[in-house]
């Protein structure tokens, strides 16, 4: 970092190819500092200084740039303007608003912008009141659900010796003194920097996202990461937006890092529709949007996942448990190949540089649950998409992404052919969280969780391991049992792990819920056994209409998890039903229940009996 | 841009320092040529030909030439330079013509003129401003409008692979497709085409263009392959202008995106950049976004501007770096299979591999027809089935299996043969193809059609109200 107050005189550009221009005389600027080139002033961010030549990247297109036009020093790093003008909003990779800008980007068409306002300030601190960064010194009218906490900026420390009355200011107004350092709504922080923090704690408790396959498999907890691996058509950013949509944190930062426009758009114009069941207000009053589709500068890309995570941390500082969402990471990473490739640095892996682990590291890694300078516990949660080239998930992004997260949400592309929505594979996610959240919901009155997930899983892996073992020898040839495995399968993945995104009442499902779907799928599997324990034959049971099953998940509301009960119990009658007359079609009449012992919950899936 | 006195434009060089590859090494340039300006080489022998200037170093400049530098002596060209990137004139004149793929008249006509210019790589549209891609083009080709539908603003891409007949059904789309009486032009661009694949879109479009309605452009394979990076550049220049200035809705054709590719990839390794996956440039994702990128509705204007590329999968590699990347910027994909053109299917494609993602927003009730994406969604679903119901019959014998996995065999071969199947110049109603869809859908029981509200099957299905076979 650099001071502000110094004295750049004006240098020269001497080289351009592409984004990657040189410049000279431009006196003493900082690594990654900010120059600004030209008459448009175009943001470009130092990258090498040799002697007098200095190499930077610019953020826009260059077109028309010339050998000998200027450049000039700002004095501080890449920094993103923090203030309450953030929720709601939506902005392009360095932070500049785009609500209001032209209908095409042009080169500087996103410069100078008035400040949003005003905003109500209430004080809640008195002059000569002690202050330190991180304390809270005043309140802003509530404009969303969110209340906007006025914060001591961090590294300022003093008494505050002047504060302003109640009133209304623009967002860049001047609220409070400490010393010779005026405080405003808004302030600048550089975005490489992580935010600091009191310190960082344990995590607790679920980041619940009202996604089955999640919650109930594979539980991200609040302040963890988590990465999401798909092919294109595997519905990455479907499930993405979904959790923006649904999850229960506070604040919410969806970082779109070169990605489809009109998706945007269908994300935003959902956000703005839906209501946020917490508060009843648009979901979009507690989102930040930072938007750099795939066409806008990818230089800006690099760093717009950054920015989202300064917005993260800023709000995690006033105390709240906010997520940041990057769809996708990949994008960010080819834009820092495509970069480092022109800057002639050495490739690595595939092209990418090698400082890429230590860059996926650098994000992951601000995420966490903290106890903040002011005081209070908050979170970041953080969630990436991958999308491996060619489904390839040995490639660098996946490869280094899975060293630094905490959970893997990895979609499959036979699932989603078979249009299993959302097609997070049991064979190839994990997460790390399950015994937190598991202990968190033995707290919250549900202590069967963890056990009840745990058969769940073993459940699936037994369905698969059976399902190739009839390929081999038919249905008919498997013992009565294993049967009911197979069908518990079946009625894991249609009845709970599937998810319709589109339904009324499926879109989003409350933890209640998500464990009665579960609990039913379980009670009637063990009915199943113990029924054919007793001799009752395998085909019969397969033969009855239980399709309601898959359908409990739609026909009931969002957390009704009463319902869920009530149709289990219909089922369970069907189940335990005299048999009207004996199946004729039956290929399995004397059950061989007791001839291979029941498989261990949790068994790795094995891809043949042979 | 310099505080010196302004440069006069244009700005002419005598004489370059070298030529190397389709590069051309211009001196004594600086504070004179602007980065991406366009530059106007002038031989001895009065030829002309356009490069761009790719990087400036100190007085030098490197500027890569459109049309090759073969028969080029450096000592003896002039360079001018216009001070301003590469522009073209826009306006309806485009349309009704044929064009080479840098836009020269190829019908013998007169130039494009217009007051009107603008730069061929366009800027991005504000995401801010975009609607969501909502009403449906028809294209009269039953298998897209029925169960990929395309939608206006929607970018859905053709993959493809060697032999197979993409090239017609991209001609064909072109021609028939419309937005239901609203105005409607079609820009295609061709890239890297056989002259005879040429001279045939040329004829399959000749009435539409007659009408005034198409705009075509030709580059052939045997045309220097700089200029291939152009050609859908300055397609989607014309279309932008028609869709967003004269609120026309647009429709570009891009066939091949993958001589495109391939001309980009013969580019760079020319300008000595990193090979990327399989030698393309590791910005071959960022360079396709920022042509499929350009289609969209923009809020407020009743234009819109939609584009479907076509691709030829190299080895039908779905996983090569063209197609894998165009998925990843394309809102669904149509997939060609071999193995349907062999049974003589056409259009040969795969449903279960192709998708519209913009299909749910524009189908139903007001857009296309209420019983339309229940239906789809059936069709969809019963192949999935059927093909389960055939590999059973592979295993067991189609004597063995029950009547439900028969009908869905009898389902699926009616799909092919009915509803899929479909001349190169015939044009099916909304009305016929959805016609089609219940005729086939009722071949299967009716506690089949699990997906369709009851009271749909009873207004449509008007043979099978309790199953042909049921």
């Amino acid at each position: 970092m650099t001071t502000a107050a110094r004295e750049n005189p004006a240098g020269r550009i001497v080289r351009i190819n592409g984004p990657l221009v040189e410049v000279e005389d431009i006196g003493l600027v900082a690594m990654q500092e900010v120059i600004e080139l030209g008459e448009l002033r175009i943001p470009a961010e130092v990258l090498k200084i040799d002697g007098n030549v200095v190499t930077a990247q610019a953020y826009e297109y260059l077109g028309g740039m010339c050998v000998g036009d200027r450049a000039a020093g700002t004095g501080r790093p890449l920094s993103a303007p923090l203030g309450p003008a953030l929720l709601g909003g939506i902005f392009d990779g360095l932070l500049r608003p785009l609500g209001g800008a032209a209908e095409f980007l042009t080169p500087g068409a996103l410069g100078a912008h008035s400040a949003p306002g005003p905003f109500a300030f209430t004080p809640e601190k008195k002059v000569g009141d002690a202050a330190a960064g991180g304390m809270r010194i005043g309140v802003l009218a509530a404009t969303g659900g969110v209340e906007h906490r006025v914060l001591v900026p961090p590294g300022v420390a003093g008494t505050l010796d002047w504060i302003a009355a109640a009133g209304d200011f623009a967002s860049d107004g001047v609220i409070a003194r400490i010393g010779d350092r005026d405080i405003a709504l808004t302030e600048l922080w550089p975005v490489r920097i992580p935010r600091p923090l009191g310190a960082r704690r344990a995590a607790a408790a679920p980041l619940l996202t009202g996604q089955r396959a999640l919650d109930l498999f594979y539980p991200i907890a609040k302040g963890d990461t988590a990465g999401v691996p798909g092919g294109f058509g595997t519905g990455k950013t479907m499930m993405l937006q979904q959790i923006l949509k649904w999850s229960d944190a506070d604040v919410i930062i969806f970082v779109g890092c070169g990605e489809r426009g009109n998706e945007l758009a269908d994300a935003m114009a959902d956000l703005a529709a839906l209501k946020d069941p917490k508060t009843g207000r648009a979901l979009l009053e507690r989102t930040v949007v930072i938007a750099n589709t795939s066409n806008m500068p990818v230089m800006a890309r690099e760093a717009s996942i950054y920015s989202g995570m300064t917005v993260a941390e800023y709000y995690r500082d006033m105390g709240y448990d906010a997520l940041v969402i990057a769809d996708s990471t990949s994008r960010w990473a080819e834009a820092l190949r495509e970069f480092s490739a022109r800057a002639g640095e050495l490739p690595a892996e595939e092209g990418f540089p090698a400082r890429l682990a230590s860059a996926i590291a650098a994000f992951y890694e601000r995420a966490g649950r903290v106890t903040t300078l002011g005081g209070s516990t908050a979170s970041v949660t953080a969630m990436g998409a991958v999308s491996p080239p060619g489904g390839d998930m040995t490639e660098p992004v996946t490869a280094q992404t899975e060293r630094f997260i905490r959970c893997l949400w990895s979609l499959d592309r036979d699932l989603a052919y078979a249009r299993h929505y959302p097609a997070v594979s049991w064979r190839l996610s994990f997460s790390r969280d399950v015994a937190i959240v598991g202990a968190w919901h033995a707290a919250n009155g549900q202590p069967e969780w963890t056990r009840d997930r745990a058969r769940a899983v073993g459940i699936l892996s037994d369905a698969d391991r059976l399902a190739s073992v009839v390929e081999l020898i038919g249905l008919a040839g498997l013992p009565a049992r294993e049967r009911m495995a197979l069908l518990a399968g079946r009625w894991m993945r249609e009845g709970v792990l599937q998810q319709n995104a589109l339904g009324k009442n499926d879109a989003s499902c409350g933890p209640a819920k998500q464990s009665a779907l579960l609990a039913l799928v379980l009670a009637l599997y063990d009915a199943c056994l113990e029924q054919v324990g007793a001799g009752r034959a395998a085909a019969e049971i397969e033969d009855l209409d239980l399709s309601a099953i898959s359908r409990v998940r739609d026909d009931v509301g969002p957390d009704d998890a009463k319902g869920v009960e009530r149709i289990r119990d219909t089922l369970m009658a069907k189940i335990l039903a005299e048999p009207e007359a004996p199946s004729a079609a039956d290929a399995n009449p004397k059950p061989a229940a007791t001839a291979q012992p029941e498989p261990k919950a949790g068994a790795k899936p094995q891809s043949a009996a042979a | 841009m310099t505080e010196a006195e302004p440069v006069q434009l244009p700005v002419t060089f005598t004489g370059a320092k070298s030529t190397n590859g389709p590069l051309v090494v211009i001196g004594g340039v600086e504070g004179q040529v602007g980065w991406d300006d366009l530059a106007s080489v002038t031989l001895p022998s009065g030829e002309v030909r356009r490069g761009l200037v790719l990087e400036i170093h100190h007085d030098l400049a490197v500027v890569q030439l459109l049309q090759g530098t073969s028969g080029i002596d450096p000592g003896t060209v002039t360079v001018s330079f216009e001070g301003r990137p590469l522009e073209i004139p826009v306006g309806e004149g485009w349309l009704g013509r044929v064009w080479t793929g840098m836009g020269e008249p190829l019908d013998g006509g007169p130039p494009m003129l217009s007051a009107q210019t603008r730069p061929v790589n366009g800027s991005p549209i504000n995401p801010t401003v975009r609607s969501v891609p909502a009403d449906p083009i028809l294209t009269g080709i039953s298998i897209i409008d029925g169960l990929t539908t395309l939608v206006r603003g929607q970018k859905l891409p053709i993959f493809s692979s060697a032999g197979l007949p993409h090239l017609e059904l991209a001609a064909q789309l072109a021609a028939q497709a419309n937005a239901g009486g609203e105005p409607f032009k079609v820009v295609f661009a061709a890239m890297g085409l056989p002259h005879a694949d040429a001279a045939t879109i040329r004829d399959v479009l000749e009435a539409r263009s007659t009408s005034g309605d198409l705009a075509l452009f030709l580059d052939t394979a045997d045309d220097p392959v700089v200029q291939r990076i152009l050609t859908p550049r300055i397609a989607l220049t014309v279309a932008e202008y028609l869709a967003f200035e004269c609120d026309q809705h647009v429709l570009v054709v891009l066939a091949d995106m993958t001589s495109y590719c391939e001309a980009v990839r013969e580019v760079s390794a020319a300008r000595g950049e990193m090979p990327g996956r399989r030698a393309y440039p590791s910005y071959l994702y960022s360079d396709l976004a920022s042509i499929y990128e350009r289609c969209g509705r923009i809020r407020g204007k009743p234009g819109s501007l939609t584009l479907v590329p076509v691709l030829t999968m190299p080895a039908n590699d779905i996983t090569h770096p063209v197609p894998d990347l165009t998925g990843y910027i394309t809102e669904g994909q149509i997939v060609l299979e071999p193995e349907l053109h062999t049974a003589g299917i056409y259009p040969p494609v795969d449903v279960l591999n192709s998708l519209s993602r913009m299909m749910r927003k524009g189908t139903g009730e007001g857009r296309t027809r209420a019983d339309h994406p229940p239906l789809a969604a059936q069709m969809i679903a019963g192949i999935a089935r059927s093909q389960q119901s055939r590999d059973l019959s592979d295993l067991i014998g189609a004597a063995a299996l029950t009547d439900t996995d028969r009908s869905y065999l009898d389902f699926a071969a009616a799909f092919a043969a009915q509803f899929v199947n479909q001349g190169v110049t015939e044009t099916r109603t909304l009305d016929q193809t959805l016609q089609l869809a219940w005729n086939v859908v009722s071949i299967l029981p009716r506690r089949e059609l699990t997906m369709i509200p009851a009271a749909d099957i009873d207004k449509y299905d008007t043979d099978g109200k309790d199953g042909k076979h049921g």
